[in-house]
């Protein structure tokens, strides 16, 4: 049922990708509005295949976004972490509930996600603007929505093939 | 977290066991950052992992470099000509300023001389390139293409060719971290090139814009004034240009004038930084190896 995605080799490349396009140099006015290509990708794989990816995976990839960005090392980490712990805790059942609740459920998740780091740049005593923080939820969502077209499409496949 | 009832003993040995690696790398996660926060232990866990993402690194600036590239390897004949008057005539003036120059620095050195204050306006330089690649959108940080391998420390000045951009916060290998002037949580000690008042430049997030938040509503500070850095603190060389002062706003009631400037340094476009060696601190670390070496 999960022969092309089965593989290890799709979520590793989608990852990679998604932390190339964390650092990709965009505009300053568009700045604000970068997805959180990773978060969204790891919960993407936590909802197609909870099996072939875990915390393990998150810590290391919120260590490289850590270093990458120059932040506090561990923030993202623990970001990354909650969310897929969460993910995997109480796993959306894809095939049972509809696709406007999954989307809810995965928006919450990337809030969670933007608090987490916010509060640990406000532990940290970092200036943030405040507003600005919450505009990656925005747009992350919109990127969960065209991922949630493919992910439609392949349930259908599946469901096809049941 | 309380584990829902209903589901078999299999599964809810495997939810507790879940459950515990989930704490036991968040609480790695906290000790991190403590860690990282506090006491800048973890200086050489960040060097070998901003080892281990270099490639990425190098794989998203790679198409910009490449472009750069391209870009002059296509120039036409005529453009390159006109671009080689326009140069010769730029140099023509700097050259015209730097004969003036010349003489000045004679003089100051004499008269620095008879003061018997030593200066060192003498200053060693390396040219880094930015990577094109984005920190955090909240902070003015960016990448150079410098690192341990050519000398680069924390807290090395970074100028372009119009004046001060920024200093270094963090040394990889290959790589380092610099936060421009205008971050949120950066300051740097300036004096006005007028009449030589000192004061404090803060940054304020915008990339064009810096305040000056401690000049008092009397303080002799004008439309159009130049900053220069005044070498108090020890991070940036004396005398190199900051901002022009763009907006003075005296608040009656209030004891602090409102003061903003903008940066002399092109901070969103540059491409090219150059990395500044103190003589002073040359001769420090000269003196400092030999001493090393004994306690070996």
């Amino acid at each position: 049922m999960v022969n092309g995605i089965g593989s290890r080799k799709l979520p590793a490349l989608s990852l990679l990708a998604a932390l190339l396009l964390a650092i990709v140099p965009m505009p300053e006015w568009i700045a604000a509005f970068r997805p959180d290509w990773v978060a969204v990708v790891l919960l993407y794989w936590c909802v197609v295949a909870p099996d072939k990816l875990g915390m393990l995976t998150a810590l290391g990839m919120g260590l490289a976004l850590d270093v990458l960005t120059g932040s506090l090392l561990g923030q993202h980490a623990l970001a990354l972490l909650v969310i897929v712990y969460l993910c995997q805790r109480f796993p959306p059942r894809i095939r049972v509930i509809p696709l406007a609740q999954l989307t809810a459920m995965i928006v919450a998740l990337l809030a969670l996600y933007e608090l987490v780091l916010f509060w640990v740049d406000g532990t940290a005593g970092r200036t943030v603007p405040l507003i600005d923080r919450w505009a990656p939820v925005l747009s992350s969502a919109l990127v969960w929505v065209l991922a949630l077209a493919i992910l439609d499409r392949w349930r259908r496949v599946a469901h096809a093939r049941m | 977290m309380s584990a829902p009832g209903q589901t078999g003993g299999g599964s809810e040995r495997n939810e507790v066991a879940s459950g515990v690696l989930f704490a036991s790398l968040a609480f790695a996660c906290i000790a991190l950052m403590v860690l990282d926060h506090r006491e800048n232990h973890l200086e050489r866990v960040r060097q070998v992992l901003s080892v281990a993402v270099h490639p990425i690194r190098v794989a998203v600036d790679l198409p910009f470099t490449a472009w750069d590239a391209a870009g002059r390897s296509l120039t036409s004949q005529r453009e390159l000509l006109e671009e080689n008057e326009r140069l010769r005539r730029e140099q023509l003036n700097a050259n015209f300023q730097l004969q003036r120059l010349a003489a000045l620095e004679a003089e100051n050195a004499r008269l620095r001389e008879l003061l018997d204050s030593p200066a060192a306006l003498d200053h060693r330089v390396l040219v880094a390139e930015i990577l094109a690649v984005d920190l955090d959108p909240y902070r003015q940080r960016f990448n150079v293409n410098r690192g341990i391998a050519n000398g680069v420390f924390v807290g090395q000045a970074l100028l372009d060719a119009n004046g001060v951009v920024g200093q270094v916060v963090e040394v990889g290998p290959f790589t380092a971290e610099a936060v421009a002037i205008t971050d949120a949580d950066h300051a740097l000690p300036v004096r006005v090139n007028r009449n030589g008042f000192r004061t404090v430049a803060v940054g304020t997030g915008d990339s064009t814009r810096l305040r000056l938040p401690y000049v008092t509503n009397t303080a002799d500070i004008e439309v159009g004034d130049l900053l220069v850095s005044s070498g108090l603190g020890g991070v940036f060389p004396l005398g190199y240009p900051v901002a022009h002062v763009l907006e003075v706003r005296q608040l009656p009631g209030q004891s602090f004038a409102d003061v903003i400037a903008e940066p002399v340094s092109a901070l969103d476009r540059d491409r090219e930084v150059l990395l500044v060696w103190d003589a002073n601190r040359a001769t420090s670390a000269a003196v400092d190896a030999p001493f090393v070496s004994e306690l070996q």
